[in-house]
């Protein structure tokens, strides 16, 4: 078996993608011992990317408390998600393959995918849900101009866990020629091990900012979690030291760790929103970034292991955070972001470094007209 | 030695009557789906009967209930239920195995349960085109039966053609093991029946199966019949 967290992970993919799963794995394992792909992407992120993102202090956010925000809504593209298309995109190169499949939600890995995919030469096809290009329309126009091909995916929930089905099968169909560019740490083993390494960029560069302001660890770090990427970047910066806790935010309608059950979806145990007869449920947020009903295996282990705890943010708390940031700090977070901040600020803790995994841009028409203010 | 003719059926409560049809035209094995609602290596076809199977109540318990009815349909036909991970994961691995087959299973497939996860449960393996000599071994060591070839790297659904890619995987699988290999995956008419079977030791008809069933029992019959006679003259 090819668990990798506990019970969780494995491969649980038709045969025809064993052999591409292996493929990637030696690729990932031969890049990691080459100090030549370790420069590129060191390269990539300080030249394209915009890395190192800066550590703000949130004062008028939070009064009382000291929550800094790694701000990864300063990254190329206005989230994480460049971190994850960047390398994989590097390795794809690697492998030889030029044609790139993808799923998106937000939109923001379709956007980051299709940046990496015109910045290559590679050509570029991203799954999206009808229901998320409705909600995040302003992502689907980008993903046109940086000449991705959107294929939206009308079936079933017409959302993120729709367009991840269609990206597979696609792959499935594809696979001589196409990487699978997975936008979290979701998947079929080395996918979420792969997927965490990239975004760990996120934890590291935060740690050390956070011990150079205030010469010590912070007492919590808090990210969002929808497939859990931006949340397992963070926390591989400080699953180390043991006094640091780490709280990820799941959206309330879509708490795959919270009131979800272990079962398997995407090719990957791990634990997941499903009846008792593991048929998968309908996930709901306002974020279509966490509108999913799966979770990466690692965090699953996380949380049953009692490392990393994991909370709800409803869509209300969401709401209010957003226009908070937006009004205390002049920054307009990703309504997936604004869940962390949701949290971070009722947490009974003072030294926090929240992720804030990217902009809102994409959702002020959603989000003003849930507000009320459209 | 005859070929081999596996009609698959979608799981739902016309089922028994519909492999009565099917063997009565000429199936030897009935495929029974357990609809997911999530089937990854499936097309539109299978992917939208999953759909509605599940929108009619066909969760685990009432496809068993189906199994044990076709079972008494067809006495004589091996059945193989067909599903995904999920199911098993829900239901229980073991427990599943053995209501299957209390009901009567002769095997199972897994569709997202390749060669080498879970070896415990007995089932009949898949190879595909992307197989590795290596894989095709394994599978075919810890094979139930026959040995289920994917004729493409691609998901369930009619195609207009035979897969070239098939040739290559059969003569590759007649030297790497000595199981009965039956190629499914686009098989969909009397002349791809015909062509495959010349190659293959058996058929699998899965979407063109359902399309078929849509329009009731005779016509199921019918088809089934016409892919039978296609084999018996390869
Ligand atoms: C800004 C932002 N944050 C978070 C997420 C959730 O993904 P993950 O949990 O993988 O970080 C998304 C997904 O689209 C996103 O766009």
């Amino acid at each position: 078996m090819t668990e990798v967290f506990g019970t969780y992970g494995g491969r649980f993919v038709p045969e025809t993608l064993i052999p591409a799963l292996d493929e990637l794995e030696q690729g990932w394992r031969d890049a990691l011992a080459d100090d030549d792909f370790h420069r590129e992407l060191h390269h990539l992120a300080t030249t394209y990317a915009g890395r190192p993102t800066p550590l703000t202090l949130a004062e008028r956010f939070a009064p009382g408390k000291r929550i800094y925000l790694k701000r990864e809504d300063l990254l190329h593209t206005g989230a994480h998600k460049l971190n994850n298309a960047l390398g994989q995109a590097v390795l794809a190169r690697r492998l030889g393959k030029h044609r790139i499949v993808a799923e998106t939600g937000a939109g923001q890995h379709g956007v980051a995918t299709a940046t990496v995919c015109a910045r290559f030469g590679l050509e570029c096809v991203v799954y999206m849900g009808e229901e998320d290009m409705r909600r995040q329309k302003p992502n689907v126009e980008r993903m046109k101009l940086l000449g991705a091909e959107v294929r939206g995916v009308d079936f079933g929930t017409k959302t993120l866990k729709e367009a991840t089905s269609e990206a597979i099968r696609d792959w499935i169909t594809n696979v001589e020629t196409t990487h699978y560019l997975i936008g979290s740490c979701v998947g079929p083993s080395p996918y979420p091990e792969l997927v965490a390494e990239l975004q760990s960029v996120i934890g590291r560069e935060a740690r050390e900012q956070v011990l150079a302001v205030e010469g010590r660890l912070p007492e919590a770090v808090v990210a969002c979690v929808g497939g859990g990427s931006n949340a397992i970047g963070t926390f591989r910066g400080f699953v180390a030291d043991e006094s640091v806790r780490l709280v990820g935010v799941e959206a309330a309608g879509a708490a795959s760790l919270g009131t979800g059950r272990t079962g398997v979806l995407h090719g990957a145990r791990s634990s997941i929103l499903a009846d008792e007869d593991g048929q998968i449920a309908d996930a709901h947020s306002i974020s279509a970034g966490l509108d999913y009903p799966g979770v990466g295996p690692e965090h699953a282990w996380l949380r049953d292991t009692g490392r990393a705890e994991y909370r709800a943010a409803t869509d209300e708390d969401a709401l209010a955070a957003f226009q908070d940031l937006a009004r205390t700090e002049g920054l307009i977070p990703a309504l997936e972001s604004a869940h962390a901040l949701a949290r971070a600020r009722d947490l009974d803790a003072e030294l926090i470094v929240v992720c804030l995994s990217g902009r809102g841009d994409k959702d002020l028409a959603e989000a003003l007209a849930a507000l009320g203010l459209s | 030695m005859t070929k081999t003719l596996v009609i698959y059926l979608m799981a739902e409560p016309e089922t028994p009557e519909l492999a009565r049809a099917a063997v009565d035209g000429g199936a030897d094995v009935v495929e029974l789906g357990f609809p997911f609602s999530d089937p990854l290596a499936d097309g539109p076809v299978i992917r939208r009967a999953a759909e509605r199977a599940l929108s009619r109540g066909m969760r685990t318990r009432a496809c068993l209930e189906v199994l044990g009815r076709t079972r008494e349909a067809v006495p004589e036909t091996p059945l193989v239920p067909m599903t995904y991970s999920s199911i098993l994961e829900a239901y229980g691995w073991d427990r599943f195995a053995v209501d299957a087959h209390m009901n009567g299973a002769t095997s199972l497939i897994i569709a997202d349960l390749p060669a080498g996860e879970g070896p415990e449960l007995r089932r009949v393996q898949l190879v595909a085109p992307t197989s590795t000599d290596e894989r095709i071994r394994l599978a075919g060591e810890q094979t139930d039966g026959w040995l289920y070839l994917v004729t493409v790297a691609g998901i369930t659904g009619a195609r207009g053609d035979v897969s070239p890619a098939l040739p290559g995987l059969v003569e590759r699988a007649r030297r790497l093991t000595d199981t009965r290999l039956y190629a499914g995956f686009g098989i969909s008419t009397p002349d791809h029946a015909r062509a495959v079977g010349a190659m293959a030791d058996g058929i699998v008809v899965g979407s063109a199966a359902l399309q078929a069933a849509e329009n009731g029992p005779d016509a199921l019959r019918e088809f089934v019949g016409s892919l039978r006679s296609a084999l018996d003259a390869a």
